[in-house]
């Protein structure tokens, strides 16, 4: 077609917007996560897999090595019912946990602090009808699914190791993409506020402790009382217990509890981001 | 869905852009002071300034994505602080900076943003091709972002944001950072659209790209509007005819300056020449040789956009 008619052929069809008027939080939401999600999936479809591996693999060298290594020097330990478990059992969920909070922090945090700073995705985004709630959305779930699939994946590699045994153990994916939901929703908000590298690293500075210390390779109760406190602040020790819980078949009052937490989580994570892009990019 | 909220239905020469008292304030800082303006359906309209005069504020709060202190604003008759995605839905926004998204090729750059306004793919694709052809990429359409030039992804900018047929074309600095040929492509690009009937508003501080696009336009300084006009009409209002440049060497100009009063309707004398404003510059030069004065080189030439933009907007350098 000539390029002269580019005027003319879009006057006769043009473009069918949807309606959004009428909507709840019409200024926050335009109902197109949709959007959003198939964007992230084509952008990542190609790129580079082995970085996307890595996170993955950490905690099966973890699993590996502490709990098939370590774990015959430890033998058995109390497992969450106070039943005598293996320690690579005790462990295999914790590290599970961890696996679906890296999937999700991998890319709420990092991929999202470089659309942010220097690609200038949102605000390409934000200067469609897409609202603030559109993009928080489709780039958190975009991260649960990497969380998903981590967890998933080291599920499967639990199972070969013969580390899955309670039927409950299989309530332990759905609960894992929970734990990616928290760290997706609450970590992408805490990345809307880094503008540096230098502050990029303090994320860093934040998990690794976390990780080491969430009662992950050994029960809370070896901390002093104001330490346990503290670590049952944190996020993740509530996402190695749900988990160990289910793994055991030891589903108490508690596991509501974690589960709670995680639902806090995810809301405050989400009204968090959706405030700060509205913030950046809407005022 | 309620018909209130639709964006009215313009026809040409309707309003589809009311400003009055439009104010932003960022903390102390007055970055829009109480502008009123009003743009017209099919109409080019210019925002003409030096850096920091409040153009892309102006712009943002016109694109729905600022919120303004006080005054009014209407957008196709619509508050955009209360119905910001709708008015959107409406509008062809080209950022000042690109932010094409690097991760995806061409033509999914296209077809992605589409996506973003809820149209389908079936729309989509044709469209995608067309914009392709109409910015002279199509030969590009799987190519990376990163491997066009500057003039090509300005050129996909314009393009993307005419995925959903918008009816006004929002352009902030289009050309800042192009070399000619890539800014005379562009224009003839805009200049299509702008026949097509396309809405275009656009910030420059080009006055050569004010001349050539703009209908009307406003100049812009400290946030306040200091002139209004078509292009011709600001010349023939704030400057003559002609200019007569005048160049004694850095060193003599201003003592020569002195000399030259009563010539023309004023003088004006700069570091490297001295400028007098007169309906006939010949006359004028006549005048000057008729004094004794011998000027190293002379000019005369027709008054420009730039002599109306400096005498209104000062000529000490703003950063």
């Amino acid at each position: 077609m000539s390029r002269q008619t580019l005027g003319g052929t879009s006057r006769k069809q043009p473009a069918q917007l949807p309606v959004l008027s009428g909507r709840p939080l019409a200024s926050l939401y335009a109902g197109n996560v949709r959007a959003v999600f198939a964007r992230g999936l084509k952008a990542t479809w190609g790129s580079n897999w082995a970085i996307t591996a890595s996170g993955f693999v950490e905690p099966v060298l973890y699993l590996v090595a502490m709990g098939v290594g370590l774990g015959s020097l430890i033998g058995t330990v109390e497992g969450p019912g106070g039943e005598r478990i293996g320690y690579a059992n005790y462990i295999a969920p914790a590290l599970l946990a961890v696996s679906a909070m890296n999937g999700a922090v991998y890319d709420s945090t990092w991929n999202v602090f470089f659309k942010l700073n220097y690609a200038k995705l949102y605000e390409g985004m934000l200067n469609t009808s897409l609202g603030p709630l559109d993009v928080a959305l489709g780039e958190i779930l975009l991260a649960l699914l990497r969380g998903a699939l981590y967890a998933t994946g080291f599920t499967a590699v639990m199972g070969v190791m013969g580390l899955v045994t309670a039927p409950w153990a299989l309530l332990m994916v759905p609960a894992a993409v929970l734990v990616a939901f928290g760290f997706a929703s609450f970590g992408m908000g805490v990345t809307s506020f880094m503008k540096t590298f230098q502050q990029m690293d303090w994320i860093s500075f934040v998990m690794l402790p976390m990780f080491l210390f969430s009662a992950t390779f050994y029960p809370l109760s070896v901390y002093p009382e104001p330490v346990q406190w503290m670590v049952q602040a944190l996020p993740l020790w509530h996402g190695v217990e749900l988990l160990r819980q289910l793994s055991a078949g030891a589903v108490t009052a508690a596991t509501g509890l974690h589960i709670l937490y995680y639902l806090v989580m995810i809301l405050l994570g989400l009204v968090l981001t959706t405030a700060r892009l509205r913030r950046l990019f809407l005022s | 869905m309620s018909q209130a909220h639709r964006p009215d239905s313009a026809g040409r020469g309707d309003i589809v852009v009311s400003a009055r008292n439009l104010t932003k304030k960022f903390g102390d800082f007055t970055a829009v002071d109480a502008i009123s303006f009003q743009v017209r359906a099919g109409e080019s309209f210019g925002l003409l300034g030096p850096n920091g005069a409040g153009k892309s504020t102006t712009m943002r709060m016109i694109g729905g994505v600022s919120r303004r202190t006080s005054g009014e604003l209407a957008i196709m008759g619509l508050d955009p602080d209360r119905h910001g995605p709708e008015i959107r839905a409406h509008l062809g926004v080209v950022p000042q900076q690109d932010n094409l998204d690097q991760e995806l090729r061409v033509r999914d750059n296209l077809i992605v943003y589409g996506r973003y306004f809820g149209l389908p793919h079936s729309y989509l694709r044709p469209k995608a091709d067309e914009l392709l052809e109409f910015a002279q990429l199509a030969d590009k359409a799987r190519a990376k972002v990163d491997a066009l030039s500057g003039g090509m992804k300005r050129r996909l900018t314009i393009a993307r944001s005419l995925v959903n047929d918008p009816r006004m074309l929002l352009l902030d600095e289009p050309t800042t950072g192009l070399d000619p040929q890539a800014r005379h492509i562009l224009w003839d690009r805009l200049f299509r659209l702008k026949e097509s009937g396309v809405t275009l508003i656009l910030t420059t501080h080009y006055m050569d790209e004010a001349e050539q696009l703009c209908d009307r336009l406003i100049v812009v300084d400290k946030g306040r509007i200091m002139a209004e006009g078509s292009p011709a009409a600001l010349i023939r209002e704030h400057s003559t005819r002609e200019v007569l440049e005048l160049r004694f060497g850095s060193e003599r100009n201003a003592a020569v300056a002195a000399e030259l009063g009563g010539i023309g309707e004023r003088q004006e004398a700069l570091p490297d020449r001295v400028l007098i404003y007169a309906d006939d510059g010949e006359a004028a030069l006549e005048q000057v040789s008729g004094r004794g004065l011998r000027p190293l080189t002379s000019l005369v030439r027709r008054s420009s956009l730039e002599d109306v933009f400096l005498r209104l907007t000062g000529r000490s350098l703003i950063d």
